[in-house]
């Protein structure tokens, strides 16, 4: 489903340049659950937000489903993102002064869903998700567990086939931590892509296939 | 992927809400821009209005006859060779109503001279002219009548009086019938002018008209110091001043010595002034509408780098640049045209207290300044606000997602 193909990003930093990717290869097949993890700065990050279409490889070529997806204009790559892929960031990234139901309806409202259409489907994830009643809630009356279970039900409200975390845990307590992991993973079980960043090994080995990253290359694939 | 135009709105209107202090901020910004507009162009347009209301008072499609060539008019043998120029007279006069187009004109003579009823004595004004002299200056009447309609040549021995002449005479006892003396002749008042009438120059109030013929005698001359002629249209102007130059040609010998000059020449005189001051007003509140928009470039500039995290985030959600475009000009047209309503209502307000401050103004901003302000502040607004928009739409995802 996912085909990286000699991948490099390099940053210009003033007179250097950093290679946050370097020559990374990488396949991943439909309804898999991959963990990656590294230590800070060793492009984990880039990484994701290479796969999410967030940001696009110096050179190197990525097939999604087939499809070359680097070569894509800034609508179709929009468009890509808005259907395919779900993102889940460690900082929530809630607007805040939308409510818990509309900050879920958003990706919904781009892709130019009918209102009527748009609650039934809304109700529906924030009801998987046991926040039915916080619908109308703001994102400053949540808690970091339930920001962030809003955050995945406007992940996957789309029904995309690939949700892409970046340490969907690491503002959260313990506990909230764990259930964020048991709702990624149960929807993992239930066919989707999940591919997540995270900093604590006990997590990164719950996944089916543990990809590990040093220095932008990838310097360990277990599990496959 | 199409945004429904009420989910637009409705975003845009939460995000303005969600920051109120600029939408305030932008808020007054326009509304101070259409604003001036209106306040201004009222002003102008009161102006003008008054020096319309000033001219109709001095007659309308109006052609004078002076005696003499104008010096302005150049090159001339006749003043070379030290020649005198010939007078107007009643017969030249008489001699101009026989166009079609003139549609009645008024001799006019003026001296000055003792006026006295019994003890009291006043110097004043006396003007010699014709009952048209009535119609022509749109004067009315506030007790009796006008001079009576006779051949110009009847040396008829009535007087009409202005208000403060009559105040001043005859104190409380009654005008109309009695006789005055004006130098060594008697006359019998007929008429006081209304103190309403204004006319450039000459205060209505403090003069007596008397029949010309009166006046040629009272003042011992046969001739005219100007003759009003009034042409029956406004098209019709300048065939009558041709009309005019022609006859008094022929009844002078050939000699080209009268000055003619339309009521339009000196009307174009103001219309360059007041044009002049249309284009300052209008220089004016674009300037305000400028600034305006300059302000509304660097808030919505301000307003997309506050609300960087909220652009990557919709862009990660699957934003195309267009749909953010869209977004954050749909935010600025609410604005705008929110800014520019309130500024419409502060304008009208404006005006409507010049008005009270100054009656003789009227102070009503035309209705084409309104649209205008309107048209041009959203407009403004929406211009102003592509760039910030363009920026958005091309900010880095990654970079906007990853500041706090
Ligand atoms: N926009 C950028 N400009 C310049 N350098 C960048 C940029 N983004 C990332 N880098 C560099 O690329 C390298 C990889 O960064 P990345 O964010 O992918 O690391 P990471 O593995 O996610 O680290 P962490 O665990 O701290 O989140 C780092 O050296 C970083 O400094
Ligand atoms: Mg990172």
């Amino acid at each position: 489903m996912i085909e990286l193909n000699k991948i490099h990003r390099d940053f210009l930093v003033g007179d250097q340049t950093v290679h946050a990717l370097n020559d990374v290869s990488l396949t991943i097949q439909a309804g898999e659950y991959v963990s990656i993890m590294g230590p800070s700065g060793s492009g984990k990050s880039t990484l994701l937000n290479l796969l999410g279409l967030l940001d696009q490889p110096s050179s190197g070529t990525y097939k999604l489903n087939g499809v070359d997806v680097t070569g894509l204009s800034d609508t179709e790559q929009a468009h890509v993102r808005n259907r395919e892929i779900g993102f889940v960031f460690q900082m929530f990234h809630l607007v805040p002064r939308l409510t818990a139901f509309e900050n879920v309806e958003l990706p919904l409202m781009l892709a130019g869903i009918t209102p009527d259409e748009r609650r039934s489907r809304v109700n529906t994830v924030l009801e998987d998700l046991s926040l039915t009643n916080r619908s109308h809630h703001k994102p400053d009356q949540l808690s970091g567990g339930q920001r962030q279970r809003v955050a995945i039900a406007r992940a996957t409200v789309t029904q995309p086939k690939v949700i892409l975390a970046d340490e969907p845990t690491g503002n959260l307590d313990h506990k909230s931590g764990q259930d964020v992991i048991r709702i990624l993973e149960e929807l993992n079980q239930r066919g989707l892509t999940l591919i997540m960043v995270t900093h604590d090994p006990e997590m990164g080995r719950r996944a089916g296939r543990q990809l590990s990253m040093l220095d932008g290359q990838l310097n360990r694939d277990q599990g496959t | 992927m199409a945004l429904h135009s009420l989910d637009i709105a409705l975003f845009s209107w939460g995000a303005l809400r969600g920051y109120p202090a600029r939408t305030i901020l932008m808020l007054v910004a326009m509304a101070i821009g259409v604003a001036a507009v209106v306040v201004l162009t009222s002003l102008g347009e009161g102006a003008r209005n008054y020096v319309t209301d000033e001219f109709s008072s001095l007659g309308t499609n109006l052609v004078i006859v002076f005696p003499g060539r104008s010096e302005t008019a150049g090159f001339n043998p006749s003043t070379m060779m030290g020649e005198t120029p010939r007078d107007l007279t009643l017969n030249d006069a008489q001699a101009l109503t026989r166009s079609y187009s003139v549609r009645r004109i008024a001799p006019i003579n003026v001296g000055s001279s003792d006026v006295s009823w019994r003890e009291r004595s006043r110097e004043t004004v006396i003007i010699g002219t014709s009952y048209q002299m009535l119609a022509i200056r749109h004067w009315d009447m506030a007790q009796g009548q006008f001079l009576p309609e006779v051949d110009l040549d009847r040396a008829t021995p009535v007087a009409v009086i202005g208000m403060k002449i009559r105040n001043e005479l005859f104190g409380a006892s009654r005008a109309l019938g009695e006789w005055i003396r004006i130098g060594d002749r008697r006359f019998r008042v007929i008429g006081v002018l209304g103190s309403e009438g204004r006319s450039i120059g000459v205060d209505v109030q403090d003069i007596v008209i008397i029949p010309v013929a009166s006046a040629q005698q009272l003042f011992n001359t046969g001739s005219l110091f100007r003759i009003l002629v009034e042409a029956k249209s406004r098209s019709a102007i300048e065939s009558v001043k041709q009309y005019i130059i022609d006859t008094l040609q022929d009844r002078h010998q050939g000699q080209k010595d009268v000055t003619v000059i339309t009521q339009d020449a000196v009307l174009a005189t103001f219309d360059r002034i007041l044009g002049a001051l249309t284009y300052a007003v209008a220089g004016i509140a674009a300037i305000s509408l400028a600034v305006a928009g300059i302000l509304i470039m660097n808030v919505m500039l301000v307003a997309v780098s506050q609300r960087t995290a909220e652009i990557g985030l919709l862009k990660a959600l699957g934003a195309s640049p267009r749909q953010i475009i869209i977004l954050i000009l749909s935010e600025a047209l609410m604005l705008s045209m929110l800014g520019a309503l309130f500024g419409l209502l502060l304008g009208q307000i404006g005006s409507f207290f010049i008005r009270n401050a100054f009656p003789v103004l009227p102070a009503y901003a035309p209705i084409w300044a309104i649209v205008a302000a309107l048209l041009v502040a959203v407009i403004t607004g929406v211009v102003f606000s592509l760039m910030p928009a363009r920026h958005a739409a091309r900010l880095d995802a990654v970079l906007a997602l990853s500041k706090r």
